[in-house]
């Protein structure tokens, strides 16, 4: 582990990868932080980190891109897959390395509330805290990323996908804003939502029986629940979009609190895209 | 050490690798011999445990491969047919990691990456990237770290693809040195190559293991096809004890055939023995008995050498005997078994039948003409620094 690990962290400050990011990252905030919180005097650092989101968009695809995709494209992935070294252990390697070179950003913008303290009173908690959530937030989307590059043999293309995904789930809450929120509109796209789960269920097991059961039978359950309580359903599916936003619980962290399911979120969620990178890499092996 | 049970391997509807069942022995090389995308790779990815198999089990010293990966993997060293070095590493940094991710110990570590760079040549390149390196240099950057830390089975993927010859006959030696201590399984489309250092043979196409067994015995088979079918007038006890006193002849079956009074003659001779230049094979037939004793002694050191020890004696001999350089692969009996029936006073009719080993191997194969010139192109290369070899050993005699 420590092995792949040290590789890793090694190979992002060799290839340009690693200092481009830290450095484009550090401009970015300090731009930020420089004309929000020392020129305009704004006592609240996670104004500053809320604005730099849409730059990490794009960088953390730069950093993930060639996590796995590179691997496999060199066919290095051979020396490490025939090693006595677990799949989970490489995802789990590679993923701290990424979040080592991340976490030198992190490091360094935790100096930034101590030099605003140095022109007035700030509070400490509140700006730390945004800086948590800004590196749990982090945290989960350099796992999609990860996971994005485990399926993909381009680092292009896994770095296109990655910004896509992360700015739907950087956009939910405003297309959740858009969604009717009558009960009948939630209900039709619950049961669109089933009927793609069943095809895509479908298409990976090539088993009519098993994806027509799932289809009937949550189509059936949607209606029942429908039919109990339709107010129950008013706004559901909006509200589902709106949970995978990314950066909706990191609000909260910038807004100085403490978001235990906003934890739980971020970090679920990460763990949830290694495995399925992990997934991704062991099935490669199948097929 | 390795027992393979009736691998399938289907990418979609195509059948890489079909029903292959076989055991792999301890302290053996073992050679996989086939033409492009017979299923050798994907094979050896299966037991490598880098992809895995749509049906059947490999078992590697007791552990299978997908329920005991790890331990198993710990046994093998594996050089891929690219081989898996990263291009921004420098070759030192690149054994550093090979050595760390098997799992090797600290204080070992510096010395299994001196011993095997020492072992690989590539200590004049140690500081360099692995990207400004040469393809023969990937080549054993590659193998350096198939076989860091020792593993008891190693395994090769085409080892010698895109090397110079030199850098071949290094590779040979370094598989033959490997092979002292550890069980070497590679995989080659040149035959030469695989009638050199391996001890056994298994000849894969189209997924399916066609013939497996030592080289000697594939050898042997050869040599049960260097048979002479003819026709001879005669009684049959007369031609019988003719033939018997003829040198090599082995077995003789002898049917009447449709014509009356000529006997259907079917005689297997030796093919180790040394070839008879023509002009010489009547007077030399008394001095041949020695001749041959001598050079089976010779042979026998290297017997499991197979094809390859039995073209040096042929060459030895040539040498001993007249400067014609190039002389038959086996023994041609025909010609004392012509003066031992004239002698007789049987006469005969000889189509003799040839089979060698490249012929097995392309008539299984049915290989492309193209790929078959490259071959040839390859086996000449690689065979040349032989001669020399062959050369210096027929000084000594």
């Amino acid at each position: 582990m420590a092995a792949i690990y040290k590789k890793e962290v090694r190979s992002y400050f060799t290839s340009v990868i690693g200092c481009v990011f830290v450095a484009f990252a550090l401009v970015i905030t300090g731009l930020y932080f420089f004309a929000n919180n020392l020129y305009g005097g704004y006592p609240y650092f996670g104004y500053s980190l809320s604005a730099t989101i849409v730059i990490f968009l794009i960088l953390i695809p730069i950093l993930t891109m060639k996590s796995v995709a590179d691997d496999r494209r060199q066919k290095t992935d051979q020396m490490l897959l025939t090693s006595p070294v677990s799949t989970w252990t490489i995802i789990l390697s590679k993923y701290l390395a990424m979040l080592t070179v991340f976490m030198i950003f992190v490091c360094i913008i935790s100096f930034y509330p101590l030099i605003m303290a140095h022109y007035g009173t700030i509070s400490y908690a509140m700006a730390y805290t945004s800086i948590i959530g800004f590196a749990l937030m982090c945290f989960l989307g350099i796992a999609i990323g990860m996971f994005i590059s485990s399926i993909t043999e381009s680092q292009v293309i896994a770095a296109v996908l990655t910004f896509l995904v992360l700015f739907v789930t950087y956009m939910a809450e405003s297309i959740a804003d858009l969604i009717p929120t009558s009960a009948g509109v939630s209900l039709a796209a619950f049961i669109i939502l089933v009927i793609v789960i069943a095809m895509i269920l479908y298409s990976m097991t090539k088993s009519f029986a098993l994806s027509a059961i799932v289809g009937i039978v949550g189509i059936a359950a949607l209606c029942i629940l429908y039919f109990v309580d339709s107010s129950a359903f008013q706004g559901a599916f909006g509200g589902l979009i709106a949970s995978l936003s990314l950066t909706g619980h990191f609000y909260s962290f910038a807004s100085g609190l403490i978001d235990i399911p906003g934890i739980v979120f971020y970090l679920s969620g990460s763990v949830l895209f290694l495995f399925l990178a992990d997934q991704a890499v062991e099935k490669r092996r199948w097929c | 050490m390795i027992e393979v049970k009736n691998l399938v391997k289907k990418y979609g509807d195509h059948v890489a690798v079909d029903h292959l069942t076989f055991t792999v022995e301890k302290g053996q090389v073992y050679g996989f011999l086939g033409p492009n995308g017979a299923g050798k790779s994907t094979t050896m990815n299966i037991m490598t445990g880098y992809i895995g198999a749509t049906e059947g089990e490999v078992i590697i010293d007791g552990h299978d491969i997908l329920t005991d990966a790890q331990e198993a993997k710990k046994c093998i060293g594996y050089l891929p047919e690219i081989p898996p070095v990263y291009p921004d590493m420098t070759v030192e940094e690149y054994l550093q990691f090979s050595a760390q991710l098997k799992g090797i110990k600290k204080e070992e570590r510096g010395e299994q990456i001196a011993k095997v760079m020492a072992m690989t040549q590539v200590e004049g390149v140690a500081d360099r990237l692995i990207k400004n390196l040469s393809k023969g240099y990937r080549q054993r950057v590659g193998l350096a770290h198939a076989i860091m830390g020792f593993p008891p089975i190693i395994i090769l993927d085409e080892p010698t693809v895109g090397l110079d010859p030199k850098q071949i006959i290094e590779i040979r030696e370094l598989i033959k040195e490997l092979s002292k201590e550890h069980t070497v399984i590679l995989s080659s489309h040149i035959l030469s190559e695989i009638s050199e250092v391996c001890d056994y043979v298994m000849i894969i196409a189209h997924g399916r293991l066609i013939a497996s067994d030592t080289t000697e015995n594939l050898t042997k088979m050869m040599e049960g096809q260097n048979t002479y079918s003819f026709l001879v007038k005669g009684g049959e006890t007369q031609v019988r004890e003719a033939l018997g006193r003829v040198d090599g002849v082995e077995k003789v079956s002898i049917k009447p055939s449709a014509e009356k009074g000529i006997l259907d003659v079917l005689v297997e001779c030796a093919g180790t023995r040394a070839a008879m230049p023509g002009e010489h094979a009547a007077q030399a037939m008394a001095d041949e008995i020695k001749e041959c004793a001598e050079l089976e002694q010779n042979t026998e050191k290297q017997a499991e050498q197979g094809q390859n020890s039995e073209k040096q004696a042929d060459d030895v001999t040539g040498e001993a005997l007249a400067p014609s350089g190039l002389s038959e692969n086996k023994m041609d009996c025909r010609e004392a078994i012509f003066y031992a029936l004239a002698h007789a006073e049987c006469p005969m009719m000889a189509p003799a039948q040839h089979v060698s080993l490249e012929d097995i191997f392309l008539e299984l194969t049915e290989d492309h003409p193209d790929s078959q010139n490259k071959k040839e192109k390859r086996r000449f290369l690689a065979k040349r620094p032989n001669h020399k070899e062959v050369a210096d050993h027929g000084g000594d005699l």
